[in-house]
């Protein structure tokens, strides 16, 4: 009988052991290998230190330090492959550092990523992230203050100085520099030239105004074609919206106070552009009713259903190798004003980890905004480029003549302003988006809908007045 | 007589119609995947054959770990099922023993509140654990599975006593007994139940999300879902159309295959998927 | 073999089912019971991403949500859903159940068509049905636009979206509850047709007056699986429309994910698995008092 109960113990022990062994699950911990655009097969990474370095990476020895990187990809095209390479390119060259890319979806799945990584204790070392995150990066502590990094850096002032302003402006929480500038982006409208011919319009006179938009879109809507597409989806309308608050307000007001604190979402000028959307829908008939998604819009203007969109820059390479038909870009259509928002995502680094991580880090981030490099990245993606330095190179020169669909993006630049970007910014999209669409599909009227989501929006914010 | 022949033969043909409507998605699924893209969706193909959305995909999203941590995921999951519910449904079953009434108050409680809704307390339990991002925090919730102690003991009770008291005569301890009386004499309920774990955690798709960060532990379902959020633009439904079809394929066969036996283990284990 | 006394044998009995189901009971207990509890203390607490522990507010979050409008949209919606899935779902589950249940060299492969979308993951059927439902471009509009209607977005609008939702859902759960129908149907002796039939009863009367109060015990069944599995179900609202247009679609198990990993408020999204913890115990409440649950679990 004795015999009998030590057997079944040691069966439940045994049971429980296996239960928590898991198989030889692997433990990744902060060393996961791989991304998700390589087909090779990871490395178990069981203890962290067999993860195999890809392609030129082989000089990576066991001992060598490994930084986990996150990074969304949030246009088409083949920009995880790239952010692959660019990786093994910095593992060449430096061998005592492994950086580990981990693809983490588009940006909203990246942000979820991110805080699920820091709540299990295994944040990843540095990130790229939306611009607008950065006060919530830097009031969670998620995310360190780069002022010390750039300090001593020999030439880190003129480092500083040669990014973009309109990109360098928001990356600062109170006064201090939290993000590095990398896939920037801004809205433009690409427009199919042939449809302007085809109904008349000199297809190198895109619309500059908002009445000319009216205008030419109802020449070119007909029944299997509407004139004007704007994606209205949540996590996009609130990007395409700030442009049109920005081109609607008398001194280039922004939806938001600089220090992210409070919204203004519902200013005279803000309703009207919110108006404006809706005339376009009901009123001139000249843009698909209900929401659409932001992935599918350029479908649509590739298959010629469309023939203006709002879109990003970052679209540039997908449509430039995809489109049948002769396209242009141009500058947001201004309402009293030009203006366009920018957007994308920024380098960060997390908080809380050891000085030579750090270093790493920052090392690592040096490398991918070096000049050249960022102008290769700009050219492959359709990324406006994020410094001074590299429209220098021949690279960039050369880029635009051949495509100068793409050298509208970094000429708008001068008048663009940040998106939406405040405390807790999750939320605050998320509350504008659900407003925004409640006027679309008819249940506020816009002013209804923008003091609704004013209202929401300083309750959020409440706590950081 | 004739007029319920004619009757039975307009049910048929009702029957097949409907069926057909049914297939719709999955053919139009599998043609999608195997066209070349077009910028006019269409139920039947009109573009010729290819393989190249397939091979595109394949080489996209890393399909190949992903497979591979599902397939751990999926067989670990069951293993530990196997051998806890195992002993727990013999217990329950069999023995007889003081205090189960708390036991069963446990299961009914799983059975009533899915883990799928206790998200929240259950990624902080596995945050301090430190099991955030690992194969094991995604299976941990589902080692203690009521639905298939459950479906055991069901059996092991219907099992007769004289089978298990000739084998202690014998000299059998209690483990002999499970394993020579028991386990074979509950083939079915293990297969059913197998049936029924595999499919629910190839499928699962909300707590594999929140778990895991990396793609060294992502699943199929998690990888699907990032590939089709992602704002990849360029006609996207070919490419999305395969990468479910690669998701989908293997359970599709081995149901195709064992049809029966699936749809008999989702009867006899219905007390949820 | 030693003798031992009756309460040795008791005792020694009572340790080995102990140990028996100890592995499992640590494991449901640490992820089914533990969670429970947790759940309701932390919705009693403020709990938000960068504060080192929850801190006691009483009732406040439950109070925040009753008066908000949002809560409440997204409980009608989420019985609404239940509504419009479960009826539907059970209807046609049935029905399909009937028409199997013949013999016909055919009912194999119309059966296997029924039941196929049950073992697909419904991650990938959403990501399908996205395209089917998507606006102009997809097989419904076209499908609309040739029979000379206006193509509908039926995503976009908040009138169609969750019905939309739910004939995607009904097409996969009909095959899996017309399993549970055919089963009971099967069970139900054929000596009481064939007495019924001789009495001159046609098949439509010993349908209504035989078949299904004989299936009464089934349709609890199968309606507390549904409903439980309406609630817990939230992938495609994931992948087709993240609540959208202006949390039309919102169920109450997206916006518990939707608190606690989009904005990472714990104490919010515990008050709402609260809820949902009531609404299920609710939901099996009949189960249990039903005296017929027996025919599936025994």
């Amino acid at each position: 009988m004795r015999k009998k109960i030590a057997l079944v113990t040691a069966a439940s022990l045994l049971a429980s052991v296996v239960a928590l062994s898991g198989c030889g699950g692997g433990n990744s911990g902060g060393n996961s290998g791989g991304g998700d655009n390589a087909s090779q097969t990871q490395a178990q990474a069981a203890g962290g230190t067999e993860t195999k370095a890809e392609g030129g990476g082989d000089t990576a020895s066991g001992d060598a330090m490994h930084l986990t990187f996150y990074y969304p990809v949030n246009v088409g095209g083949s920009a995880a492959q790239l952010i692959e390479a660019l990786c093994n390119d910095f593992n060449a060259e430096n061998p005592d550092i492994v950086v580990e890319p981990v693809y983490t979806g588009n940006y909203d799945d990246t942000v979820t990523k991110l805080q699920t990584a820091v709540q299990g204790g295994t944040p990843p070392e540095v990130f790229v992230s939306l611009a607008t995150q950065r006060f919530t990066m830097a009031s969670t502590g998620m995310a360190m203050p780069l002022d010390d990094l750039i300090a001593a850096d020999e030439d880190g002032k003129e480092y500083i100085e040669d990014f973009l302003p309109g990109f360098m402006e928001d990356s600062y929480v109170d006064g201090q520099i939290y993000s590095i500038p990398f896939q920037r982006s801004t809205m433009v409208m690409f427009y199919n030239k042939n449809a302007f011919k085809e109904v008349g319009l000199d297809p190198e006179k895109p619309p500059t105004t908002w009445d000319e938009v009216v205008e030419y879109g109802k020449k070119l809507t007909n029944e299997n074609r509407y004139g004007v597409g704007l994606a209205l989806n949540s996590g996009s309308a609130q990007w395409a919206f700030t442009g049109f608050c920005l081109q609607n307000s008398e001194n280039g007001e922004n939806l938001m106070t600089e220090d992210g604190k409070a919204v203004m979402f519902d200013t005279p000028g803000n309703i009207e552009a919110l108006q404006f959307w809706l005339d376009l829908q009901n009123k001139y008939e000249i843009m698909a009713p209900g929401i659409v998604q932001w992935t599918d819009l350029p479908t649509q203007f590739l298959a010629g259903e469309v023939a203006m969109i709002y879109h990003t820059t970052g679209n540039m390479a997908n449509i430039s190798q995809n489109a049948e038909f002769e396209f242009g870009t141009c500058f947001l259509p201004g309402g009293k004003r030009q203006a366009a928002p920018t957007g994308g995502g920024n380098f960060y680094i997390s908080n809380g980890l050891s000085e030579d991580r750090v270093q790493a880090a920052w090392k690592f981030i040096r490398f991918m905004t070096e000049p050249e490099r960022a102008a290769q990245w700009s050219l492959d993606t359709g990324y406006v480029a994020t410094r001074q330095s590299c429209f220098e190179t021949d690279l960039m020169k050369d880029y635009y003549e051949e495509l100068p669909q793409a050298k509208v993006a970094y000429e708008q630049i001068d008048i663009a302003k940040p998106e939406l970007t405040t405390y807790n910014a999750a939320e605050i999209w998320r509350i504008l988006n659900d407003n925004i669409q409640s006027a679309v599909v008819g249940d506020a009227t816009p002013e209804e809908a923008l003091k609704a989501a004013q209202e929401q929006a300083t309750e959020v914010l409440a706590e950081y007045q | 007589m004739k007029k319920k022949k004619a009757v039975g033969a307009v049910i048929t043909v009702f029957a097949v119609l409907l069926g057909l409507l049914w297939l719709i998605p999955l053919i139009w699924l599998v043609g999608t995947a195997f066209s070349v893209p077009s910028f006019h969706m269409t139920l039947f193909p009109t573009t010729s054959f290819t393989l190249d959305n397939i091979k595109y995909v394949w080489n996209a999203i890393p399909f190949g770990t992903y497979y591979i941590n599902t397939l751990i995921l999926v067989v670990c999951t069951f293993a530990v099922q196997f051998v806890t519910s195992t002993m727990a449904a013999y217990a329950l079953g069999v023995l007889d023993f003081k205090g189960s009434a708390l036991v069963f108050a446990v299961i009914f409680m799983q059975i009533i509140i899915p883990n799928d809704v206790l998200i929240t307390p259950n990624f902080m339990t596995l945050s301090e654990l430190k099991m955030v991002d690992t194969k094991i925090g995604m299976m941990l919730p589902f080692y203690g599975s009521a639905l298939a102690i459950f479906l055991l003991r069901q059996h092991f009770k219907s099992i007769p006593r004289a089978l298990a008291d000739a084998a202690r005569i014998d000299g059998a301890t209690t483990w002999q007994t499970i394993w020579r009386v028991y386990m074979p004499c509950a083939k079915p309920a293990y297969l059913s139940f197998a049936v029924i774990s595999v499919s629910y955690h190839w499928n699962n798709y909300l707590w594999p999300l929140i778990v895991t960060n990396s793609p060294a532990n992502r699943t199929l379902t998690v990888g699907l879902a990032i590939f089709a959020k992602s704002k990849e633009a360029n006609m996207q439904w070919a490419n999305v159309c395969a990468a479910a079809f690669i998701i989908i394929i293997p359970l599709l066969l081995a149901f195709f295959v064992a049809q029966k036996q699936f749809m008999s283990s989702f009867v006899s284990a219905g007390i949820k998927e | 073999m030693k003798t031992y006394t009756k309460k040795q044998r008791e005792l020694k009995k009572n340790l080995v089912g102990w140990l028996l189901v100890a592995p499992s009971l640590v494991f449901m207990t640490c992820f089914t019971v533990w969670p429970i509890f947790r759940s309701i203390y932390l919705s009693l607490t403020k709990y938000r991403m960068g504060m080192a522990k929850p801190e006691w507010i009483g009732f406040e979050n439950y109070i925040n949500l009753f008066q908000s409008g949002l809560f409440w949209k997204v409980m009608g919606n989420t019985l609404y859903f239940a509504l419009i899935t479960i009826v539907p779902s059970m209807v046609v589950g049935l029905f399909l159940a009937t028409i199997v249940n013949r013999k016909s060299r055919l009912t194999g492969f119309v059966r296997t068509a029924y039941f196929y979308p049950v073992i697909m993951p419904m991650i990938a059927i959403a990501s399908i049905w996205m395209f089917i439902y998507m606006a102009k471009n997809g097989l419904w509009d076209q499908l609309l636009v040739s029979f000379g209607r206006k193509p509908m977005n039926v995503l976009s609008s908040k009138k169609t979206v969750l019905p939309a939702m739910a004939v995607m859902y009904v097409w996969k759960e009909a095959g899996y509850l017309m399993v549970f129908f055919l089963s009971g149907i099967q069970s139900i002796s054929e000596e009481v047709n064939e007495a019924a039939r001789i009495d001159g009863a046609g098949s439509w009367t010993i349908f209504r007056r035989i078949t299904l109060p004989l299936l009464a015990p089934t349709f609890l069944f199968v309606s507390t699986i549904a409903l439980t599995n309406s609630f817990k179900l939230v992938d495609h609202v994931v992948i087709m429309t993240e609540g959208a247009p202006n949390n039309a679609s919102t169920l109450l198990l997206y916006y518990i994910y939707q608190q606690g990993f989009t904005n990472f408020n714990y104490g919010v999204s515990s008050a709402l698995t609260t809820v949902m913890l009531l609404l299920l115990m609710v939901v099996a409440l009949p189960r249990f008092l039903s005296q017929d649950k027996k025919i599936h679990y025994n």
